[in-house]
């Protein structure tokens, strides 16, 4: 069935469009955008006055916890919660149990979500076996099998030998390598080195854990000339060295999280354990840095680095308790927040959870039509939101299986009213 | 800022850390500490504020120093004292800090007395408790030990009278003392002139400063003029992870030596949060010298330690 959303404000970051118009959706792609666009024969019509229509959200860090960890969020839990918040993509980290690191793992996560189908998934492969560092993997089969890149998760490789060797052999068949900055031997804190952590006793991980393990992976990459992705930047130095390095022309992108956005590591106050993260919350100018980094477009892209953690992952002293939070759903309050916070044009700080974040899956190596955007031909992969719906984050508003996040409490803008994957609604707020 | 210390009345219900305490409860507790010295000469020590109140001390790190002495503390004010020593019970069974805590809690108790070594363990159990329920930290990781704070304050005023001239120096692993975290926010609370931190750089935790603290990696230029000196234990685990090639070479830098005395005002106080390793962080001449009142400490601190558990147990629910 065709589909015809009338009077909406469409917003596309990837065209800087505007405006308010009607959007045809024909065997799941955009068929035209304009004014007073007339419904063919089976052609179902929704009035969106007063709504924003804009692509769907691409996620690039989303851990479902499934295989392994189904205490923590299930596939039907978290692709739920995926569409309540208007996630249409989202890229999974290959730290479940076990880890992805054999094909057939990958086709079983296939197998498993095809029930779900509603959602596009973009498994990383593990880059070594086990997620050890020591060995790497298949690579070539497990791209086969559907994985897009290759990752260590939050595992650093020890051996600086393997993170050249595993470059070169990706560099070989065109693979990408999606790696955090983190040298294991000063990553071993709970909490960024400084004023707070020194207040509170806690181990604490400095910021040259994130530029010396950076340094590393550019000066490796600049030899073997593999494209690398940077996770969850996190530091003002960090911005720095990639900006540099994107300014010498290396192909390396970036992203960071929500929650290095918006909090600060006085948030943790009195061992909050909702604001146990990895990498850690930092100081005020790192996230001034990150901002900025956005702006200028050092940084790429913003995700959620959802990550659900039960309740006894987090009643437990700072230093013992999970890292992590929920955040599928706040990914897009939280880019309008900080677009509302730091007076950005709103297609600017969209373009970071659509254009932008599908710009590095497609220089990952993704094929076919363009993700994140509203272009004639592209799938019709579409949130359809309420911008000026102020919404309280809470245990009742989350349909993830873990309500743990630091802004649970937080008045915040934007509500996703329904999402629309390749032309079909598969999700709709009730009431 | 939200001090979980607190009640809706600005009541003392926990003592938790020295840090955000208001400077009138501090002095508070000082001053009740006094009321109670005196009955440790008396021939009946004991004093009814307590009576019929159970006292919990949860050791999940060991200390039988500190533990006896709130043990002391508690039975001077005639409560019911229980030990727990939990290493050897239910965490090895798997069981959870909280579920450890409902447990005890359906057991009546009214004052927790928790060592942990997690920084930040009592503000958990703090924030899970009945609101008649009261937590004493006894030392929780590398962040606070409030008690052994507030002795030291008592024995500086003891001594001193007034803390508004005096500079203090806390010498050796600040990085891992929660003495000397403690210390630090509340010396700078009774607004003494000055609060240094010595030590090499390895064992110096970033942000001293923010905390008002001027740093020093050498004892002579740390010592200088001090009126009072705060040594600190030097765990021997320190040794590993590079932070110190050898107790040896410990001693001959930051060990106080009455040589090194010499640097700091006539009538400065020599304090030690014991226990003591002689030869390491102090040599025996000064411990056991005529500026040394490292056994005044663990007298008062069984007062302070009174002062604290009748305060908390007074507050309102």
């Amino acid at each position: 069935m065709n589909l015809l959303l009338k009077n909406a404000r469409v917003l596309d970051p990837a065209n800087r469009m505007d405006q308010v118009a009607d959007i045809l959706v024909e065997q799941g792609r955009i068929a035209a955008i304009g004014q007073q666009l007339a419904a063919g024969e089976q052609t179902k019509v929704l009035d969106l006055t007063g709504k924003t229509v804009m692509p769907g959200l691409v996620d690039l860090a989303a851990r479902l916890r499934e295989p392994g960890y189904e205490y923590r969020g299930t596939l039907e839990s978290e692709l739920n919660a995926a569409m309540a918040g208007g996630v249409t993509s989202l890229v999974l980290p290959p730290d479940t149990d076990p880890v992805l690191d054999e094909p057939g793992l990958v086709e079983m996560l296939k197998h498993r979500t095809r029930q779900f189908d509603h959602v596009s998934l973009f498994p990383l492969g593990a880059m070594t076996v086990g997620l050890k560092g020591e060995v790497i993997t298949e690579m070539g089969e497990l791209s086969e099998a559907g994985c897009i890149a290759f990752s260590q998760a939050d595992r650093p490789v020890v051996d600086t030998n393997v993170l050249l060797r595993a470059m070169q052999y990706a560099r070989s068949f065109g693979f990408s390598l999606w790696l955090r900055a983190m040298d294991p031997w000063l990553s071993t804190g709970v909490a960024a080195s400084g004023a707070y952590a020194g207040r509170l006793g806690l181990p604490s991980t400095p910021e040259q854990a994130e530029t010396v393990a950076l340094q590393t992976l550019l000066e490796l990459q600049r030899s073997v000339g593999v494209h690398l992705h940077i996770c969850r930047l996190s530091t003002a130095a960090g911005v720095e060295l990639v900006r540099a390095a994107k300014a010498r022309g290396l192909p390396v992108t970036c992203d960071v999280s929500i929650n290095n956005l918006h909090l600060t590591d006085l948030d943790i106050g009195y061992f909050d354990t909702r604001m146990r993260f990895d990498p850690p919350l930092r100081s005020q100018r790192d996230r001034l840095a990150l901002r900025q980094g956005l702006l200028d477009g050092t940084i790429d892209a913003i995700c959620s680095d959802h990550t659900p953690v039960d309740d006894d992952g987090k009643n437990l002293p700072f230093s013992e308790a999970e890292p992590g939070a929920t955040g599928l759903e706040l990914l897009l309050s939280m880019t309008v927040k900080w677009a509302q916070d730091d007076g950005i044009d709103l297609l600017t700080a969209l373009s970071c959870v659509t254009a932008n974040p599908a710009g590095v899956l497609h220089t990952s190596g993704l094929q076919g039509p363009k993700l994140g955007s509203l272009e004639i031909g592209a799938w019709a992969d579409l949130a359809v939101v309420d911008l000026d719906a102020y919404w309280q984050i809470s245990r009742d508003t989350l349909l993830s299986q873990s309500w743990h996040t630091p802004f649970e409490g937080m008045e915040v803008p934007a509500r996703v009213c329904a999402t629309i994957v390749r032309g079909k609604v598969v999700w709709e707020r009730a009431g | 800022m939200y001090n979980p210390q607190l009640n809706r009345h600005g009541e003392l219900t926990h003592l938790l850390t020295t840090e955000g305490l208001p400077r009138d409860i501090l002095t508070h507790i000082l001053d009740t500490a006094s009321t109670f010295v005196p009955l440790a000469a008396r021939d009946v020590k004991k004093v009814p504020l307590l009576r019929g109140k159970s006292v919990f001390n949860l050791f999940f790190e060991n200390s039988t120093r500190t533990r006896t002495t709130f043990e002391i503390a508690a039975t001077r004010l005639s409560a019911d004292v229980f030990n727990l020593n939990i290493n050897a019970s239910s965490t090895s069974k798997g069981e959870t800090l909280l579920d450890t805590i409902a447990n005890l809690m359906a057991m009546q108790a009214d004052i927790f007395v928790v060592r942990h070594e997690a920084s930040g363990a009592p503000f958990l159990i703090a924030k899970h408790v009945a609101p008649d329920v009261h937590v004493i930290n006894a030392g929780d990781g590398r962040h606070a030990h409030p008690t052994q704070a507030l002795l030291d304050m008592y024995t500086i005023r003891h001594f001193k009278k007034s803390f508004s001239d005096l500079t203090v120096a806390i010498v050796g692993d600040v990085l891992h003392s929660r003495v000397a975290r403690s210390n630090i926010h509340a010396l700078t609370t009774l607004g003494v002139a000055e609060v240094r931190a010595i030590g090499p750089l390895t064992l110096l935790p970033s942000g001293l400063d923010q905390m008002g603290v001027k740093t020093f990696t050498r004892m002579e230029d740390g010592l200088r003029d001090a009126d009072v000196i705060i040594m600190l234990r030097l765990q021997n685990e320190r040794m590993r992870g590079a932070l110190l090639p050898s107790s040896h070479e410990y001693f001959k830098h930051y060990g106080l030596t009455e040589k090194k005395l010499a640097f700091a005002k006539p009538d400065v106080l020599v304090m030690h949060p014991g226990p003591m390793n002689r030869g390491v962080e102090i040599e025996s001449a000064v411990a056991d010298g005529p500026h040394s009142v490292i056994l005044n400490q663990v007298t008062f601190g069984i007062a302070v330690r009174m002062a604290v558990m009748s305060i908390v147990a007074g507050a309102s629910a």
